[in-house]
Protein backbone atom coordinates (compact mmCIF):
# COMPACT_ATOMS: atom_id res chain seq x y z
CA UNK A 1 0.00 0.00 0.00
CA UNK A 2 2.77 2.45 1.00
CA UNK A 3 6.36 1.74 0.09
CA UNK A 4 9.56 3.65 1.01
CA UNK A 5 12.80 2.95 -0.83
CA UNK A 6 16.03 4.52 0.38
CA UNK A 7 14.22 7.62 1.54
CA UNK A 8 16.29 10.41 3.04
CA UNK A 9 15.20 13.77 4.41
CA UNK A 10 17.05 16.82 5.59
CA UNK A 11 15.74 20.21 6.66
CA UNK A 12 17.48 22.94 4.67
CA UNK A 13 21.23 22.48 4.67
CA UNK A 14 21.23 20.56 7.96
CA UNK A 15 22.14 16.92 8.48
CA UNK A 16 19.83 14.15 7.30
CA UNK A 17 17.08 13.51 9.85
CA UNK A 18 16.09 10.30 8.11
CA UNK A 19 18.56 8.11 6.21
CA UNK A 20 18.00 5.24 3.81
CA UNK A 21 14.55 4.41 5.10
CA UNK A 22 13.04 1.43 3.31
CA UNK A 23 9.88 -0.40 4.30
CA UNK A 24 6.52 -1.54 3.07
CA UNK A 25 3.19 -1.02 4.84
CA UNK A 26 0.85 -3.78 3.64
CA UNK A 27 -2.91 -3.48 3.70
CA UNK A 28 -4.62 -4.31 7.00
CA UNK A 29 -1.28 -4.27 8.82
CA UNK A 30 -0.74 -2.97 12.37
CA UNK A 31 2.54 -1.47 13.49
CA UNK A 32 4.09 0.73 16.10
CA UNK A 33 6.58 3.39 15.09
CA UNK A 34 8.86 4.11 18.00
CA UNK A 35 12.19 5.53 18.97
CA UNK A 36 13.59 8.16 21.33
CA UNK A 37 12.27 11.71 21.31
CA UNK A 38 13.59 13.64 18.34
CA UNK A 39 14.34 10.49 16.37
CA UNK A 40 12.06 11.67 13.55
CA UNK A 41 8.80 9.80 14.24
CA UNK A 42 6.63 12.80 13.46
CA UNK A 43 8.71 13.58 10.38
CA UNK A 44 8.24 10.02 9.12
CA UNK A 45 4.49 10.28 9.75
CA UNK A 46 4.40 13.53 7.79
CA UNK A 47 6.18 11.82 4.92
CA UNK A 48 3.54 9.07 5.08
CA UNK A 49 0.80 11.72 5.10
CA UNK A 50 2.39 13.47 2.08
CA UNK A 51 2.79 16.76 3.91
CA UNK A 52 6.55 16.60 3.38
CA UNK A 53 8.53 15.64 0.32
CA UNK A 54 11.64 13.49 0.73
CA UNK A 55 15.04 14.90 -0.16
CA UNK A 56 15.89 11.64 -1.87
CA UNK A 57 14.55 8.16 -2.40
CA UNK A 58 11.24 6.89 -3.65
CA UNK A 59 7.87 6.88 -1.91
CA UNK A 60 4.90 5.19 -3.51
CA UNK A 61 1.46 5.61 -2.03
CA UNK A 62 -1.42 3.47 -3.27
CA UNK A 63 0.81 2.49 -6.21
CA UNK A 64 1.46 6.13 -7.13
CA UNK A 65 4.87 7.76 -7.17
CA UNK A 66 4.85 10.57 -4.56
CA UNK A 67 6.88 12.87 -6.79
CA UNK A 68 4.23 12.66 -9.51
CA UNK A 69 1.29 13.54 -7.29
CA UNK A 70 0.19 17.11 -8.07
CA UNK A 71 -1.51 19.55 -5.69
CA UNK A 72 -4.96 18.82 -7.15
CA UNK A 73 -4.59 15.08 -6.61
CA UNK A 74 -3.21 15.43 -3.10
CA UNK A 75 -6.57 16.02 -1.31
CA UNK A 76 -8.05 12.95 -3.02
CA UNK A 77 -5.21 10.75 -1.75
CA UNK A 78 -5.30 12.30 1.73
CA UNK A 79 -8.93 11.21 2.02
CA UNK A 80 -7.68 7.62 1.95
CA UNK A 81 -5.26 8.33 4.81
CA UNK A 82 -6.54 9.21 8.28
CA UNK A 83 -4.25 11.12 10.61
CA UNK A 84 -4.46 11.89 14.32
CA UNK A 85 -2.19 14.78 15.19
CA UNK A 86 -0.34 14.91 18.48
CA UNK A 87 -1.98 18.30 19.17
CA UNK A 88 -5.40 17.09 17.90
CA UNK A 89 -5.97 20.12 15.66
CA UNK A 90 -9.67 20.40 16.37
CA UNK A 91 -11.40 23.61 15.33
CA UNK A 92 -12.52 25.42 18.47
CA UNK A 93 -15.53 27.13 16.91
CA UNK A 94 -17.09 23.83 15.87
CA UNK A 95 -18.73 21.22 18.09
CA UNK A 96 -17.29 17.73 18.45
CA UNK A 97 -19.93 16.52 16.00
CA UNK A 98 -19.00 19.20 13.45
CA UNK A 99 -15.29 18.55 13.86
CA UNK A 100 -15.76 14.84 13.24
CA UNK A 101 -18.04 15.49 10.27
CA UNK A 102 -15.63 18.03 8.74
CA UNK A 103 -13.91 15.65 6.25
CA UNK A 104 -17.33 14.75 4.81
CA UNK A 105 -18.53 18.33 4.82
CA UNK A 106 -15.54 19.59 2.86
CA UNK A 107 -16.34 17.04 0.19
CA UNK A 108 -19.62 18.86 -0.29
CA UNK A 109 -21.80 16.09 1.14
CA UNK A 110 -25.23 16.92 2.47
CA UNK A 111 -25.44 16.72 6.24
CA UNK A 112 -28.46 14.42 6.13
CA UNK A 113 -26.41 11.83 4.27
CA UNK A 114 -23.77 11.46 6.99
CA UNK A 115 -25.45 12.51 10.23
CA UNK A 116 -26.25 8.95 11.29
CA UNK A 117 -22.71 7.71 10.52
CA UNK A 118 -21.08 10.52 12.51
CA UNK A 119 -23.31 9.96 15.54
CA UNK A 120 -22.67 6.24 15.42
CA UNK A 121 -18.92 6.79 15.24
CA UNK A 122 -19.03 9.30 18.09
CA UNK A 123 -20.85 6.75 20.20
CA UNK A 124 -18.32 4.13 19.20
CA UNK A 125 -15.45 6.27 20.49
CA UNK A 126 -17.45 7.12 23.61
CA UNK A 127 -18.34 10.72 22.80
CA UNK A 128 -22.07 10.18 22.33
CA UNK A 129 -22.88 12.63 25.09
CA UNK A 130 -20.25 15.16 24.17
CA UNK A 131 -21.08 15.66 20.52
CA UNK A 132 -22.47 19.18 20.92
CA UNK A 133 -19.68 20.42 23.13
CA UNK A 134 -16.97 22.74 21.85
CA UNK A 135 -13.39 21.39 22.00
CA UNK A 136 -12.14 23.86 24.65
CA UNK A 137 -14.50 22.17 27.12
CA UNK A 138 -13.34 18.63 26.28
CA UNK A 139 -10.76 16.81 28.37
CA UNK A 140 -7.47 15.68 26.80
CA UNK A 141 -8.76 12.14 26.33
CA UNK A 142 -12.00 13.35 24.79
CA UNK A 143 -10.12 15.59 22.38
CA UNK A 144 -7.95 12.64 21.47
CA UNK A 145 -10.98 10.48 20.74
CA UNK A 146 -12.63 13.29 18.74
CA UNK A 147 -9.44 13.59 16.66
CA UNK A 148 -9.42 9.81 16.14
CA UNK A 149 -13.10 9.84 15.12
CA UNK A 150 -12.39 12.62 12.62
CA UNK A 151 -9.56 10.57 11.14
CA UNK A 152 -11.85 7.54 10.84
CA UNK A 153 -15.03 9.09 9.50
CA UNK A 154 -14.02 8.61 5.88
CA UNK A 155 -13.10 4.98 6.54
CA UNK A 156 -9.49 5.46 5.49
CA UNK A 157 -7.37 2.62 4.22
CA UNK A 158 -4.62 3.56 6.64
CA UNK A 159 -4.67 5.42 9.95
CA UNK A 160 -1.62 7.32 11.21
CA UNK A 161 -1.65 8.31 14.87
CA UNK A 162 1.02 10.52 16.42
CA UNK A 163 1.41 9.77 20.16
CA UNK A 164 -2.30 9.03 20.55
CA UNK A 165 -1.89 8.05 24.17
CA UNK A 166 0.51 10.85 25.10
CA UNK A 167 -2.12 12.89 26.95
CA UNK A 168 -4.19 10.20 28.63
CA UNK A 169 -3.96 7.98 31.71
CA UNK A 170 -3.09 4.27 31.34
CA UNK A 171 -6.69 2.94 31.46
CA UNK A 172 -7.78 5.34 28.73
CA UNK A 173 -4.60 4.56 26.78
CA UNK A 174 -5.56 0.89 26.85
CA UNK A 175 -9.05 1.76 25.74
CA UNK A 176 -7.73 3.82 22.81
CA UNK A 177 -5.43 0.98 21.87
CA UNK A 178 -8.46 -1.33 21.85
CA UNK A 179 -10.12 1.10 19.51
CA UNK A 180 -7.20 0.98 17.08
CA UNK A 181 -7.09 -2.81 17.24
CA UNK A 182 -10.81 -3.02 16.57
CA UNK A 183 -10.38 -0.67 13.66
CA UNK A 184 -7.59 -2.83 12.31
CA UNK A 185 -9.82 -5.88 12.57
CA UNK A 186 -12.32 -4.05 10.41
CA UNK A 187 -9.63 -3.74 7.72
CA UNK A 188 -7.75 -0.48 8.23
CA UNK A 189 -3.96 -0.50 8.34
CA UNK A 190 -2.71 1.30 11.47
CA UNK A 191 0.57 3.05 12.27
CA UNK A 192 0.91 4.29 15.85
CA UNK A 193 3.86 6.52 16.62
CA UNK A 194 4.63 6.24 20.31
CA UNK A 195 7.46 5.95 22.79
CA UNK A 196 5.22 4.29 25.36
CA UNK A 197 6.81 0.85 25.85
CA UNK A 198 3.98 -0.23 28.15
CA UNK A 199 1.49 0.34 25.37
CA UNK A 200 3.51 -1.62 22.85
CA UNK A 201 3.96 -4.51 25.22
CA UNK A 202 0.23 -5.03 25.33
CA UNK A 203 0.06 -6.06 21.70
CA UNK A 204 2.21 -8.37 19.69
CA UNK A 205 2.60 -6.16 16.64
CA UNK A 206 5.28 -5.16 14.18
CA UNK A 207 7.66 -2.54 15.60
CA UNK A 208 9.44 0.03 13.47
CA UNK A 209 12.20 1.57 15.55
CA UNK A 210 13.78 4.84 14.47
CA UNK A 211 17.19 5.62 15.88
CA UNK A 212 19.92 7.93 14.62
CA UNK A 213 17.92 8.58 11.47
CA UNK A 214 17.78 4.89 10.54
CA UNK A 215 14.88 2.50 10.74
CA UNK A 216 14.96 -1.06 12.08
CA UNK A 217 11.93 -3.25 11.74
CA UNK A 218 11.04 -6.10 14.09
CA UNK A 219 8.20 -8.24 12.81
CA UNK B 1 -4.50 -8.17 11.06
CA UNK B 2 -3.89 -8.40 14.77
CA UNK B 3 -5.59 -10.35 17.53
CA UNK B 4 -7.24 -8.78 20.54
CA UNK B 5 -5.63 -9.41 23.90
CA UNK B 6 -8.03 -11.61 25.83
CA UNK B 7 -8.02 -9.50 28.99
CA UNK B 8 -9.43 -6.41 27.30
CA UNK B 9 -13.04 -5.62 26.63
CA UNK B 10 -14.21 -4.75 23.15
CA UNK B 11 -14.56 -0.98 22.66
CA UNK B 12 -17.91 0.46 23.47
CA UNK B 13 -19.28 3.88 24.23
CA UNK B 14 -18.03 5.40 27.46
CA UNK B 15 -21.35 7.15 27.99
CA UNK B 16 -23.89 4.95 26.27
CA UNK B 17 -27.60 5.42 26.14
CA UNK B 18 -28.62 8.98 25.44
CA UNK B 19 -29.43 9.70 21.86
CA UNK B 20 -28.33 13.06 20.53
CA UNK B 21 -29.81 12.67 17.08
CA UNK B 22 -32.37 15.43 17.48
CA UNK B 23 -29.73 17.96 18.50
CA UNK B 24 -27.68 17.16 15.43
CA UNK B 25 -30.33 18.87 13.28
CA UNK B 26 -29.06 22.25 14.43
CA UNK B 27 -27.57 24.53 11.83
CA UNK B 28 -23.91 23.72 11.26
CA UNK B 29 -21.33 26.23 12.42
CA UNK B 30 -19.74 28.12 9.52
CA UNK B 31 -16.39 26.75 8.38
CA UNK B 32 -14.84 30.19 8.76
CA UNK B 33 -15.78 31.39 12.26
CA UNK B 34 -18.01 34.40 12.74
CA UNK B 35 -16.42 37.74 13.45
CA UNK B 36 -13.65 38.01 16.00
CA UNK B 37 -11.93 41.21 17.07
CA UNK B 38 -9.77 41.30 13.94
CA UNK B 39 -12.93 40.87 11.85
CA UNK B 40 -14.69 43.76 13.56
CA UNK B 41 -11.60 45.93 13.14
CA UNK B 42 -11.55 45.02 9.45
CA UNK B 43 -15.18 46.10 9.01
CA UNK B 44 -14.45 49.38 10.78
CA UNK B 45 -11.33 50.09 8.71
CA UNK B 46 -13.17 49.29 5.48
CA UNK B 47 -16.11 51.48 6.52
CA UNK B 48 -13.85 54.45 7.29
CA UNK B 49 -11.81 54.12 4.12
CA UNK B 50 -14.92 53.68 1.98
CA UNK B 51 -16.49 56.74 3.61
CA UNK B 52 -13.42 58.86 2.83
CA UNK B 53 -13.15 57.49 -0.72
CA UNK B 54 -16.83 58.15 -1.40
CA UNK B 55 -16.55 61.68 0.01
CA UNK B 56 -13.59 62.33 -2.27
CA UNK B 57 -15.44 60.82 -5.22
CA UNK B 58 -18.51 62.94 -4.47
CA UNK B 59 -16.42 66.09 -4.10
CA UNK B 60 -14.66 65.42 -7.40
CA UNK B 61 -18.02 64.79 -9.13
CA UNK B 62 -19.31 68.06 -7.67
CA UNK B 63 -16.29 70.08 -8.80
CA UNK B 64 -16.28 68.44 -12.21
CA UNK B 65 -20.01 69.12 -12.74
CA UNK B 66 -19.62 72.71 -11.57
CA UNK B 67 -16.61 73.23 -13.84
CA UNK B 68 -18.63 71.93 -16.80
CA UNK B 69 -21.46 74.34 -15.92
CA UNK B 70 -19.09 77.33 -15.78
CA UNK B 71 -17.89 76.56 -19.28
CA UNK B 72 -21.32 76.14 -20.85
CA UNK B 73 -22.85 79.19 -19.21
CA UNK B 74 -20.10 81.46 -20.39
CA UNK B 75 -19.98 79.93 -23.83
CA UNK B 76 -23.71 80.58 -24.33
CA UNK B 77 -23.17 84.26 -25.07
CA UNK B 78 -21.06 86.52 -27.22
CA UNK B 79 -21.16 90.30 -27.52
CA UNK B 80 -20.87 92.62 -30.47
CA UNK B 81 -19.60 96.02 -29.43
CA UNK B 82 -19.97 99.00 -31.71
CA UNK B 83 -17.84 102.00 -30.91
CA UNK B 84 -19.31 105.40 -31.73
CA UNK B 85 -17.85 107.69 -34.42
CA UNK B 86 -18.85 111.06 -35.73
CA UNK B 87 -20.09 109.82 -39.05
CA UNK B 88 -21.67 106.63 -37.76
CA UNK B 89 -25.40 106.07 -37.62
CA UNK B 90 -25.37 104.01 -34.46
CA UNK B 91 -28.91 102.66 -34.76
CA UNK B 92 -28.36 101.54 -38.36
CA UNK B 93 -25.05 99.94 -37.41
CA UNK B 94 -26.70 98.09 -34.52
CA UNK B 95 -29.51 96.82 -36.74
CA UNK B 96 -27.02 95.76 -39.38
CA UNK B 97 -24.87 93.91 -36.85
CA UNK B 98 -27.96 92.26 -35.42
CA UNK B 99 -29.11 91.04 -38.82
CA UNK B 100 -25.62 89.81 -39.76
CA UNK B 101 -25.35 87.84 -36.52
CA UNK B 102 -28.85 86.39 -36.87
CA UNK B 103 -28.00 84.97 -40.25
CA UNK B 104 -25.30 82.72 -38.87
CA UNK B 105 -26.05 79.10 -38.03
CA UNK B 106 -25.55 78.41 -34.34
CA UNK B 107 -26.84 81.82 -33.28
CA UNK B 108 -30.10 81.48 -31.41
CA UNK B 109 -30.85 85.15 -31.16
CA UNK B 110 -29.21 88.55 -31.35
CA UNK B 111 -30.68 91.40 -29.35
CA UNK B 112 -29.69 95.04 -29.21
CA UNK B 113 -29.09 96.48 -25.76
CA UNK B 114 -31.30 99.57 -26.12
CA UNK B 115 -30.58 103.05 -24.83
CA UNK B 116 -32.42 102.59 -21.56
CA UNK B 117 -30.62 99.31 -20.83
CA UNK B 118 -27.26 100.84 -21.73
CA UNK B 119 -27.97 103.76 -19.40
CA UNK B 120 -28.81 101.27 -16.64
CA UNK B 121 -25.55 99.46 -17.27
CA UNK B 122 -23.64 102.70 -16.84
CA UNK B 123 -25.68 103.95 -13.92
CA UNK B 124 -23.31 102.67 -11.24
CA UNK B 125 -20.50 104.76 -12.69
CA UNK B 126 -22.18 107.73 -14.24
CA UNK B 127 -25.28 108.11 -12.10
CA UNK B 128 -28.96 108.26 -12.97
CA UNK B 129 -30.55 110.54 -15.54
CA UNK B 130 -27.82 110.07 -18.08
CA UNK B 131 -28.54 111.20 -21.62
CA UNK B 132 -26.76 108.61 -23.62
CA UNK B 133 -26.63 110.70 -26.77
CA UNK B 134 -24.38 113.26 -25.06
CA UNK B 135 -21.57 110.79 -24.57
CA UNK B 136 -19.72 108.62 -27.03
CA UNK B 137 -20.84 105.37 -25.41
CA UNK B 138 -20.24 102.06 -27.17
CA UNK B 139 -23.41 100.04 -27.77
CA UNK B 140 -23.88 96.30 -27.52
CA UNK B 141 -25.62 93.49 -29.35
CA UNK B 142 -26.01 90.35 -27.23
CA UNK B 143 -25.66 87.21 -29.32
CA UNK B 144 -27.09 84.04 -27.76
CA UNK B 145 -25.28 80.96 -28.97
CA UNK B 146 -26.27 77.34 -29.22
CA UNK B 147 -23.49 75.83 -27.06
CA UNK B 148 -23.75 72.45 -28.75
CA UNK B 149 -23.34 73.97 -32.21
CA UNK B 150 -21.48 77.27 -31.90
CA UNK B 151 -21.23 79.60 -34.94
CA UNK B 152 -18.06 80.16 -36.90
CA UNK B 153 -16.76 83.15 -34.93
CA UNK B 154 -14.01 83.98 -37.44
CA UNK B 155 -16.52 84.18 -40.31
CA UNK B 156 -18.90 86.24 -38.17
CA UNK B 157 -16.10 88.60 -37.24
CA UNK B 158 -15.11 88.99 -40.90
CA UNK B 159 -18.69 89.63 -42.00
CA UNK B 160 -19.11 92.26 -39.29
CA UNK B 161 -15.90 94.09 -40.08
CA UNK B 162 -16.86 94.19 -43.78
CA UNK B 163 -20.24 95.82 -43.15
CA UNK B 164 -19.84 97.58 -39.81
CA UNK B 165 -16.20 98.56 -39.48
CA UNK B 166 -16.67 99.93 -35.94
CA UNK B 167 -18.02 96.63 -34.68
CA UNK B 168 -15.93 94.23 -32.60
CA UNK B 169 -17.02 90.74 -31.73
CA UNK B 170 -16.14 89.49 -28.25
CA UNK B 171 -16.79 85.75 -28.00
CA UNK B 172 -15.52 85.72 -24.38
CA UNK B 173 -12.80 83.38 -25.57
CA UNK B 174 -10.25 84.74 -23.11
CA UNK B 175 -12.61 84.26 -20.19
CA UNK B 176 -13.74 80.88 -21.37
CA UNK B 177 -10.17 79.76 -21.89
CA UNK B 178 -9.21 80.89 -18.41
CA UNK B 179 -12.20 79.24 -16.82
CA UNK B 180 -11.70 76.05 -18.81
CA UNK B 181 -8.06 75.96 -17.73
CA UNK B 182 -9.05 76.57 -14.10
CA UNK B 183 -11.83 73.97 -14.25
CA UNK B 184 -9.52 71.41 -15.82
CA UNK B 185 -6.84 72.05 -13.20
CA UNK B 186 -9.41 71.72 -10.42
CA UNK B 187 -10.76 68.46 -11.85
CA UNK B 188 -7.24 67.11 -12.44
CA UNK B 189 -6.29 67.89 -8.83
CA UNK B 190 -9.55 66.31 -7.69
CA UNK B 191 -8.91 63.13 -9.64
CA UNK B 192 -5.32 62.98 -8.38
CA UNK B 193 -6.61 63.20 -4.81
CA UNK B 194 -9.22 60.53 -5.65
CA UNK B 195 -6.56 58.22 -7.09
CA UNK B 196 -4.39 58.70 -3.99
CA UNK B 197 -7.38 58.07 -1.75
CA UNK B 198 -8.40 54.94 -3.65
CA UNK B 199 -4.81 53.64 -3.61
CA UNK B 200 -4.64 54.19 0.15
CA UNK B 201 -7.99 52.42 0.50
CA UNK B 202 -6.83 49.46 -1.59
CA UNK B 203 -3.66 49.08 0.45
CA UNK B 204 -5.42 49.50 3.78
CA UNK B 205 -8.09 46.97 2.83
CA UNK B 206 -5.50 44.49 1.57
CA UNK B 207 -3.37 44.72 4.71
CA UNK B 208 -6.33 44.72 7.09
CA UNK B 209 -7.72 41.63 5.34
CA UNK B 210 -4.37 39.89 5.58
CA UNK B 211 -4.28 40.82 9.26
CA UNK B 212 -7.73 39.34 9.83
CA UNK B 213 -6.69 36.24 7.88
CA UNK B 214 -3.58 35.72 9.99
CA UNK B 215 -5.62 34.22 12.82
CA UNK B 216 -7.16 31.67 10.45
CA UNK B 217 -4.00 29.81 9.48
CA UNK B 218 -4.84 26.81 11.64
CA UNK B 219 -8.28 26.51 10.00
CA UNK B 220 -6.77 26.48 6.52
CA UNK B 221 -4.29 23.85 7.68
CA UNK B 222 -6.91 21.58 9.26
CA UNK B 223 -9.18 21.85 6.21
CA UNK B 224 -6.21 21.04 4.02
CA UNK B 225 -5.27 17.99 6.07
CA UNK B 226 -8.80 16.58 6.19
CA UNK B 227 -8.72 16.49 2.41
CA UNK B 228 -10.46 19.74 1.43
CA UNK B 229 -9.56 20.90 -2.05
CA UNK B 230 -7.86 24.28 -2.40
CA UNK B 231 -10.79 25.80 -4.28
CA UNK B 232 -13.21 24.71 -1.52
CA UNK B 233 -11.08 26.34 1.19
CA UNK B 234 -10.52 29.48 -0.86
CA UNK B 235 -14.24 29.61 -1.67
CA UNK B 236 -15.24 29.50 1.99
CA UNK B 237 -12.88 32.32 2.92
CA UNK B 238 -13.75 34.35 -0.16
CA UNK B 239 -17.43 34.19 0.65
CA UNK B 240 -16.85 35.13 4.28
CA UNK B 241 -14.60 38.08 3.47
CA UNK B 242 -16.79 39.26 0.60
CA UNK B 243 -19.62 39.63 3.11
CA UNK B 244 -17.32 41.30 5.65
CA UNK B 245 -15.99 43.72 3.02
CA UNK B 246 -19.45 44.52 1.69
CA UNK B 247 -20.77 45.16 5.21
CA UNK B 248 -18.00 47.66 5.97
CA UNK B 249 -18.10 49.24 2.52
CA UNK B 250 -21.90 49.57 2.56
CA UNK B 251 -21.75 51.26 5.97
CA UNK B 252 -19.08 53.71 4.74
CA UNK B 253 -20.89 54.36 1.45
CA UNK B 254 -24.18 54.93 3.24
CA UNK B 255 -22.56 57.39 5.65
CA UNK B 256 -21.11 59.30 2.68
CA UNK B 257 -24.51 59.41 0.94
CA UNK B 258 -26.08 60.70 4.16
CA UNK B 259 -23.47 63.47 4.25
CA UNK B 260 -24.25 64.45 0.63
CA UNK B 261 -27.99 64.34 1.16
CA UNK B 262 -27.51 66.37 4.35
CA UNK B 263 -25.51 69.07 2.52
CA UNK B 264 -28.00 69.12 -0.31
CA UNK B 265 -30.86 69.55 2.18
CA UNK B 266 -28.97 72.27 4.03
CA UNK B 267 -28.25 74.22 0.87
CA UNK B 268 -31.86 73.96 -0.34
CA UNK B 269 -33.16 75.11 3.08
CA UNK B 270 -30.83 78.07 3.21
CA UNK B 271 -31.47 79.40 -0.28
CA UNK B 272 -30.95 83.13 -0.53
CA UNK B 273 -28.88 83.38 2.64
CA UNK B 274 -25.37 84.81 2.17
CA UNK B 275 -23.70 81.53 3.30
CA UNK B 276 -25.70 79.39 0.91
CA UNK B 277 -25.26 81.87 -1.93
CA UNK B 278 -21.53 81.71 -1.42
CA UNK B 279 -21.56 77.90 -1.38
CA UNK B 280 -23.91 77.76 -4.35
CA UNK B 281 -21.70 80.14 -6.31
CA UNK B 282 -18.85 77.68 -5.85
CA UNK B 283 -20.52 74.31 -5.93
CA UNK B 284 -23.93 74.74 -7.51
CA UNK B 285 -26.69 73.15 -5.43
CA UNK B 286 -24.48 70.56 -3.70
CA UNK B 287 -26.22 67.64 -5.39
CA UNK B 288 -23.77 64.95 -6.53
CA UNK B 289 -26.26 63.56 -9.08
CA UNK B 290 -26.89 60.02 -10.21
CA UNK B 291 -23.29 59.59 -11.43
CA UNK B 292 -22.05 60.36 -7.91
CA UNK B 293 -24.42 57.83 -6.30
CA UNK B 294 -23.49 55.24 -8.93
CA UNK B 295 -19.83 55.92 -8.15
CA UNK B 296 -20.47 55.34 -4.45
CA UNK B 297 -22.22 52.03 -5.24
CA UNK B 298 -19.32 51.06 -7.47
CA UNK B 299 -16.77 51.83 -4.73
CA UNK B 300 -18.76 49.64 -2.30
CA UNK B 301 -18.84 46.71 -4.72
CA UNK B 302 -15.18 47.07 -5.69
CA UNK B 303 -14.05 47.17 -2.04
CA UNK B 304 -16.13 44.06 -1.25
CA UNK B 305 -14.57 42.25 -4.19
CA UNK B 306 -11.11 43.46 -3.23
CA UNK B 307 -11.50 42.03 0.28
CA UNK B 308 -12.68 38.72 -1.16
CA UNK B 309 -9.85 38.60 -3.69
CA UNK B 310 -7.26 39.35 -1.00
CA UNK B 311 -8.53 36.54 1.23
CA UNK B 312 -8.55 34.20 -1.79
CA UNK B 313 -4.94 35.00 -2.65
CA UNK B 314 -3.89 34.70 1.01
CA UNK B 315 -5.47 31.22 1.25
CA UNK B 316 -3.89 30.07 -2.00
CA UNK B 317 -0.46 31.30 -0.98
CA UNK B 318 -0.84 29.70 2.47
CA UNK B 319 -1.81 26.39 0.88
CA UNK B 320 1.02 26.55 -1.57
CA UNK B 321 3.36 27.22 1.38
CA UNK B 322 2.05 24.13 3.19
CA UNK B 323 2.64 21.93 0.17
CA UNK B 324 5.90 23.53 -0.87
CA UNK B 325 7.61 23.54 2.51
CA UNK B 326 9.60 20.41 2.17
CA UNK B 327 12.78 20.82 4.07
CA UNK B 328 12.28 23.83 6.31
CA UNK B 329 9.21 22.82 8.28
Amino acid sequence: MIRFENVGLRYGMGPEILRDISFHLPERSFQFLTGPSGAGKTTLLRLLFLSLKPTRGLISVFDKDRSRIGPTELPLIRRRIGIVFQDFRLLDHMTTYENVALPLRVRGRDEASYRGDVIELLKWVGLGERMHVLPPVLSGGEKQRAAIARALIEQPEILLADEPTGNVDPPLARRLLRLFIELNRLGTAVVIATHDLGLMDQVDARRMILSGGRLDIYD
Amino acid sequence: MIDLPAAEEAPRPLHPGISQVSKAHRKLAPIVPAQNIAGHALILVIAIMTFLSCLTLGAVTLVSDTAATWQTQIAREATIQIKPADDLDMEAALASAQSIASRFAGVRSASIVDRAATARLLEPWLGAGLNIDELPVPRLVIVTIDPTNPPDFAALRQALSAEVPRAALDDHRTWVDRLVAMARTTVTIGFSVLILMLSATVMTVVFATRGAMAGNGHIIEVLHFVGAEARFIAGEFRQHFLLTGMKGAAAGGLAAIIVFVGFSWWSSRNLATPEADQAAALFGNFAIGSAGYLGVALVVVVIGMLTAATSHLTVMSYLSDIDMRQHDA
